[in-house]
C-alpha cells in the first residue's frame, strides 16, 4: 500500500513549501482567502458567543478548520453544488447564503434556514454521512441531464465510518459522478479519537478502495487546498469522475457548547495545533510577501466584524416562528389529517391570548 | 444502605455498574460511552471501572455497533448496546428489524440474542432535529422486539436490570428529558418483570394511560383535575412490548373512561394500539369513546415551537372534558 504524500504549499511559519506537485496561488487570490478565513473565524466566535446569550441552541464551532469552510466554497463554480454537514456554516456562508439564514435552524426554527435551490447548497445534514449519497445523485442527474455541474460533499472523520460513506463513493466511482468528497480530519468524532475510526495510512487511502483519485492535503493550508479542490473540481466537470480528500486539521473548540472536551483530550495537543492556525499561517505569508499591510488588516477586520454585527442583529430578536407553519409543508397538498390538528393549535393559541 | 436519591442517568449507571459486576458476559459499547461516559454520561466510569474491554467506543457505525452486538450475542456476551440519540438509530434499522428481532424465530429459539439497545428518546429537551424522535412505534410494530419504557427512575434502574437479563432483545427507550431529575432510588426493591403495567395513581373517573416521559405529565393533569373535583387514575405502562393489557383494562372497566397520552405523533401509533384494545376489549363498559392526547403528525419541532407539540396536562383535561361526562 502506497502511503499518499500530503500536500502543502504554506509552511506554518507562513514560508513557501515549495510543492513540486501544484503551484503556490497568486498573492491577490491568497489575500481574498485571507479576507474569508478572517470572516469565517469572526463568524465562529459570533456564534459561539451567541450560543453562551441563549441566541443559539447549540453551535458546532469550525475553528480551526476555517481553510476547508474557505476552500470549499471558493473553488466551486457558479451553479455547482455544496453539500455542507452541522459544522459546515461558515462554508455555506462563503457559498453566498444570508448568515442570519444559516443560523435560524440552530436558532431554534423548524427550517433549514435558507432555498437550497436558490444556491445550490443542500440542508446542514446531521445524521453522519447519508448526506453523501444524495451528493451523488444530483451529480449523476447532472451527467444525465448533460450539466457539468460539480457536487461538492463534506464531511468528517468520523462520519467515514458510516455505511452511506461507503456506498457513496463506491457508487460515485461506479457512475463516474462528478463529486468531490472533502473529509474534513479534525481527528475527533466528538470524544473519539482517529485511532477508532480507522487504522488505514490515512482517510484519503480509502479512494484506491474504490478506484478514485484521492489527496491528503495539509487542512489548515488555504492554498494546498485550493490547489487541490480546484483540480479535483476540474476533473469532475471534465468527465473524469470523483475524487476523495482527506483535509489534515484540527477542531480547535470542544465539539460543541454542549460538550467538555477535557474529558477526552490534553490542552497539549490543542496548544500544538494552534501552532498550525490556518489564519496564521496565510497573515505571515501575506506580510512576507509585501502584499498585507496593517491598514489592508484593520479593513479585513473591520469587515469581519460587519458580518458578525449582521449575525447578532438577525438574531437578536424574540421572534418565535408562526406555529402555523409547522404545518404547512409536511405533505405537498393540504392533509385532512393536519388541517384537524393546526385548528386544534389554532383555537388553543387563540384561547390562550384570550386569557 | 441501598436507597439514595439519583439521577435517572445515575440510575441507568447504577444498573450496568450492577450488572457488569454480577455477570461478566455483560458488555456496554456505542459512540462515545467510553472515556467520555456517553454524552448523557449514563456510562460514566464504566470503562474505568471494568475496563476496556467491557465497555468500548466503537468506529461511529450504529449499522456496525447493532451487527457486532448480535454477533457477540451469539458468541456468549450480553451487549448493551447505546444509540446516542432517537433518531441515530435509524442507520442501525436493518440490524435491529431483519435480524436482531427476527434470528431467535428464524432459527427455532436455537439462537437467542439477548442484547439490550438503548435509545435516549423523545424530546422536551431543546434539541435540534433529529434530536427527539419517539420511534417507539417501529420498534414496537416489530415482531420479536420487547420495547421498554422507564418512566422514574428507580424503574430505570429496575427495568434495566430485568431487560439485560432478558431472553429476548430489549429496546429500552429512556426519557432523555428525565436524565438529570433527581429521585429516590432503592436499588434493593425487587426488578419489576417486563410486561407488567403499573398503576401510579388510583382514581375513579377517568384512567389515563401513559408510558415514558409522558406519565409524569399524566400525573400533573390528574393532580390538576383533583383541583377541580375530578378524579383521575394513572396506568403507566413500563413495558410497550409486552403490552400489560390486564392491568389497563381492569381499570378502565372501573372507571368507564380512557384517555391515552403519549409524545410520539398519534397516526398509527402505540397509542392508536392501545386506544383500540381498549375499544375492543371495554366497550360495554365504557361511557365515551377512548381518546388519544398526542404529538401532532409533523416531524418534530424546533426548541421554539415544542411546547405546543408536547402532550400537555391543559390538553390532556381538554380530552377529559369531552369523554361525555353530560349524559351520565
Ligand atoms: C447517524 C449519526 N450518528 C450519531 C450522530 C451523533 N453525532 C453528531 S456529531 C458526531 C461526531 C461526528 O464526528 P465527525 O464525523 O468526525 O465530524 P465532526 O463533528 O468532528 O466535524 C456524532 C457521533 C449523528 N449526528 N448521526
Ligand atoms: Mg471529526
Amino acid at each position: 500500500m502506497s502511503e499518499l504524500r500530503l500536500v502543502r504549499l504554506i509552511e506554518p511559519d507562513g514560508s513557501a513549501s515549495g510543492d513540486d506537485r501544484y503551484a503556490l496561488p497568486a498573492p491577490g487570490e491568497l489575500l481574498e482567502h485571507y479576507r474569508a478565513l478572517v470572516r469565517g473565524r469572526r463568524f465562529n466566535e459570533q456564534a459561539s458567543a451567541l450560543v453562551r446569550q441563549g441566541r443559539l441552541a447549540v453551535y458546532p464551532s469550525s475553528h480551526g478548520q476555517e481553510a476547508c469552510q474557505v476552500a470549499a466554497a471558493a473553488v466551486l463554480r457558479d451553479g455547482d453544488w455544496l453539500f455542507p454537514t452541522y459544522r459546515d456554516s461558515v462554508a455555506a456562508v462563503e457559498r453566498g447564503v444570508d448568515p442570519v439564514e444559516v443560523m435560524l435552524l440552530l436558532s431554534g426554527d423548524w427550517h433549514c434556514g435558507y432555498d437550497p435551490m436558490r444556491h445550490h447548497v443542500a440542508p446542514q445534514a446531521t445524521p453522519l454521512a447519508t448526506q453523501l449519497p444524495h451528493a451523488v445523485g444530483v451529480a449523476h442527474a447532472a451527467r444525465l441531464k448533460g450539466e457539468d455541474t460539480v457536487v461538492l460533499a463534506l464531511c468528517g472523520d468520523g462520519a467515514t465510518s458510516e455505511g452511506d460513506f461507503h456506498e457513496a463513493l463506491n457508487f460515485a466511482a461506479v457512475f463516474r459522478a462528478p463529486v468531490v468528497f472533502l473529509v474534513q480530519n479534525n481527528k475527533y468524532a466528538i470524544s473519539v479519537p482517529l485511532a477508532r475510526q480507522s487504522v488505514a495510512s490515512s482517510l484519503a487511502a480509502k479512494g484506491e478502495g474504490y478506484g478514485m483519485p484521492s489527496a491528503l492535503v495539509d487542512g489548515n493550508d488555504v492554498a494546498a487546498l485550493t490547489a487541490v479542490l480546484g483540480e479535483a473540481v476540474r476533473r469532475a466537470a471534465g468527465g473524469d469522475g470523483p475524487t476523495l480528500m482527506e483535509a489534515d486539521t484540527y477542531r480547535m473548540d470542544a465539539h460543541t457548547n454542549a460538550d467538555d472536551a477535557s474529558r477526552y483530550r490534553d490542552d497539549a495537543e490543542v496548544t500544538e495545533w494552534a501552532r498550525r492556525d490556518p489564519l496564521v499561517r496565510l497573515r505571515a505569508h501575506l506580510r512576507a510577501a509585501g502584499v498585507l499591510d496593517d491598514e489592508e488588516e484593520r479593513a479585513i477586520a473591520e469587515s469581519a466584524e460587519q458580518t458578525a454585527a449582521y449575525l447578532r442583529t438577525g438574531l437578536s430578536a424574540d421572534s418565535e416562528p408562526d406555529p402555523a407553519e409547522l404545518f404547512a409543508h409536511v405533505y405537498a397538498g393540504p392533509a385532512p389529517h393536519l388541517a384537524a390538528q393546526a385548528e386544534l393549535l389554532a383555537a388553543e393559541l387563540t384561547a390562550e391570548v384570550h386569557s | 444502605m441501598t436507597a439514595t436519591k439519583l439521577t435517572m442517568a445515575q440510575a441507568l449507571n447504577t444498573a450496568l455498574r450492577d450488572a457488569m459486576t454480577a455477570d461478566e458476559s455483560v458488555v456496554v459499547f456505542g459512540e462515545d460511552v467510553g472515556p467520555l461516559g456517553g454524552v448523557f454520561r449514563v456510562t460514566d466510569g464504566l470503562t474505568e471501572t471494568f475496563g476496556e474491554q467491557r465497555c468500548f467506543d466503537t468506529p461511529l457505525a450504529e449499522s456496525g455497533i447493532a451487527g457486532l452486538a448480535i454477533g457477540m450475542a451469539m458468541n456468549g456476551f450480553r451487549p448493551v448496546i447505546e444509540m446516542q440519540f432517537d433518531a441515530f438509530a435509524y442507520p442501525a434499522f436493518e440490524q435491529i428489524t431483519s435480524h436482531l428481532a427476527k434470528m431467535a424465530n428464524r432459527t427455532r429459539g436455537r439462537v437467542r440474542l439477548p442484547v439490550v439497545v438503548r435509545v435516549p428518546y423523545a424530546g422536551g429537551i431543546g434539541g435540534v432535529e433529529h434530536h427527539c424522535d419517539s420511534s417507539e412505534a417501529y420498534y414496537a410494530h416489530t415482531p420479536g422486539l420487547t420495547v421498554v419504557a422507564p418512566a422514574t427512575n428507580a424503574d430505570a434502574y429496575g427495568l434495566l436490570r430485568a431487560a439485560i437479563e432478558h431472553p429476548d432483545p430489549v429496546i429500552f427507550l429512556e426519557p432523555k428529558r428525565h436524565y438529570f431529575t433527581r429521585e429516590e432510588v432503592d436499588t434493593a426493591t425487587p426488578v419489576p418483570p417486563i410486561g407488567q403495567a403499573v398503576v401510579r395513581r388510583e382514581g375513579r373517573d377517568a384512567t389515563l394511560v401513559a408510558y415514558g416521559p409522558s406519565v409524569p405529565v399524566a400525573l400533573a393533569a390528574a393532580e390538576l383535575a383533583a383541583t377541580e373535583g375530578r378524579d383521575l387514575g394513572v396506568v403507566d405502562l413500563r413495558s410497550i412490548v409486552p403490552f400489560d393489557e390486564e392491568t389497563v383494562l381492569a381499570q378502565v372497566r372501573r372507571t368507564g373512561r380512557a384517555v391515552v397520552v403519549a409524545e410520539a405523533q398519534g397516526f398509527a401509533s402505540v397509542a392508536s394500539e392501545i386506544a383500540a384494545r381498549i375499544g375492543e376489549r371495554c366497550f360495554h363498559h365504557l361511557e365515551a369513546p377512548v381518546r388519544r392526547v398526542t404529538g401532532f403528525d409533523i416531524p418534530y419541532p424546533p426548541p421554539k415551537l415544542e411546547r405546543h407539540h408536547l402532550p400537555s396536562p391543559d390538553r390532556i383535561l381538554d380530552a377529559v372534558d369531552a369523554l361525555q361526562w353530560d349524559e351520565t
